[in-house]
């Protein structure tokens, strides 16, 4: 199936949306590295989290297409691809547990340091 | 001191990140639908599911969906350990 | 945390349910329009945190009981595997009604599909009871923080409190 394979060069007006992802991937990078509050860090995590599901719907799109469901998309030959929006479901589930798990240890770290600073965390140990 | 060094790092990555998108497929044409093509030729006439991603969810990757589901359960359990009294233990 | 004003109290009493019922339709009607158990349970489980923000801690704790939440959470998983068991004539999670009985639908306006909407509902209680419990639990541990300030620690927003 090489004839699906499409060379044209890329232009920077058509793949802005993922210039965007680049844009909300780094500053969620930015947020993990250098930030010193806990709930800031959690913040981060989750806007990575949110930025990569948003980069695998982005995969799935296709021109033109409709929403991939039968009952709705009327005369539209064309849908987009389903399994990024399958496997994105589930990420969103597991990332929503993990932050809420994260969120927890946080409280925890909360009421026994009394700080939310990690260097003061670090100070504190021991 | 180490701030910048963190500042650096994120700049790298994200540049390492921009090139990648440099041979990415352009949007809208993507690659191998092979697969994705077979689950909307299929969910219809093979299992009357008239919504493709729900059909794929509970039943092409049915197992999937129960691992997800204990994944769930999994971080229920460890926050309902974690705050196990209420307050009262110490 | 202190109750809210009576305006907040008053719209919760007027439109806290109308987030069940539309948990509900988005449930019921995850197969042939976007949405499912999911999406649903997550809107349904708003409720809880609405009724916290609004009536405050104290009325939580005495409305609340966690025994429900875990019943359904323990309903949701056994029907969803129970489900699943039904596809074993041909393998693990397989449409198997749907395939025996056609895809003629039932009636005019709602498509049939075999076990598919069965699995939402089943779905849609799991998370509600997740969920729900979550809220439950991490309210809970607000107590465990002594913040200077007695039970709860926590300042209610309103300028008047009742």
């Amino acid at each position: 199936m090489t004839d699906t394979i499409v060379d044209t060069p890329s232009d920077f007006a058509g793949n802005a949306a993922y210039v965007l992802v680049a844009f909300l991937v780094i500053m969620a990078l930015y947020s993990i590295l250098t930030q010193k509050n806990l709930i800031k860090i959690c913040i981060g995590i989750a806007v990575l989290g949110s930025s990569v599901n948003f980069f695998l719907v982005l995969l799935g799109y296709r021109q033109g297409g409709g929403i991939p469901v039968y009952y709705l998309a009327g005369a539209k030959k064309t849908m987009v691809l389903p399994t990024p929006q399958c496997l994105t479901l589930t990420a969103i589930v597991i990332a929503l547990a993990t932050t809420a798990l994260m969120l927890s240890l946080v409280i925890l770290i909360h009421k026994h340091y009394g700080t939310l600073n990690v260097d003061e965390i670090r100070r504190l140990r021991g | 001191m180490k701030k910048t060094i963190f500042i650096a790092a994120v700049i790298i990555l994200g540049g390492l990140l921009c090139d990648m998108f440099e041979g990415i497929h352009p949007l809208g044409v993507p690659l191998n639908t092979q697969m994705d093509d077979y689950f909307l030729a299929h969910a219809l006439t093979d299992r009357s599911a008239q919504n493709v991603v729900t059909s794929m969810v509970f039943d092409f990757r049915g197992f999937d969906t129960l691992g997800e589901a204990a994944v769930l359960f999994t971080a229920l359990s460890s926050i309902g350990a974690l705050f196990r009294d209420g307050g009262k233990r110490e | 945390m202190r109750p809210l004003s009576v305006i907040v109290t008053s719209v919760c009493d007027l439109f806290a349910w109308f987030m069940i019922v539309f948990g509900a339709y988005v449930i019921n009607n995850g197969h042939n329009t976007p949405g499912g158990g999911f999406q649903g349970g997550a809107i349904v489980a708003t409720f809880l945190s609405f009724m916290l923000v609004a009536y405050g801690g104290k009325r939580f704790r005495a409305w609340v009981r966690e025994g429900v939440y875990g019943f359904l959470e323990f309903l949701g998983l056994m029907a969803f595997f129970i489900f699943g068991c039904l596809g074993f004539p041909n393998s693990f999670f397989y449409n198997s009604p749907a395939i025996s009985w056609g895809q003629k639908p039932l009636s005019e306006w709602i498509p049939y599909c075999g076990t598919i909407s069965l699995m939402n509902v089943a779905v849609g209680f799991e998370v509600i009871g997740a969920l729900s419990l979550v809220i439950v639990y991490m309210y809970g541990s607000i107590q465990m923080i002594d913040t200077g300030a007695g039970m709860g620690g926590e300042r209610g927003h309103d300028r008047y409190d009742r």
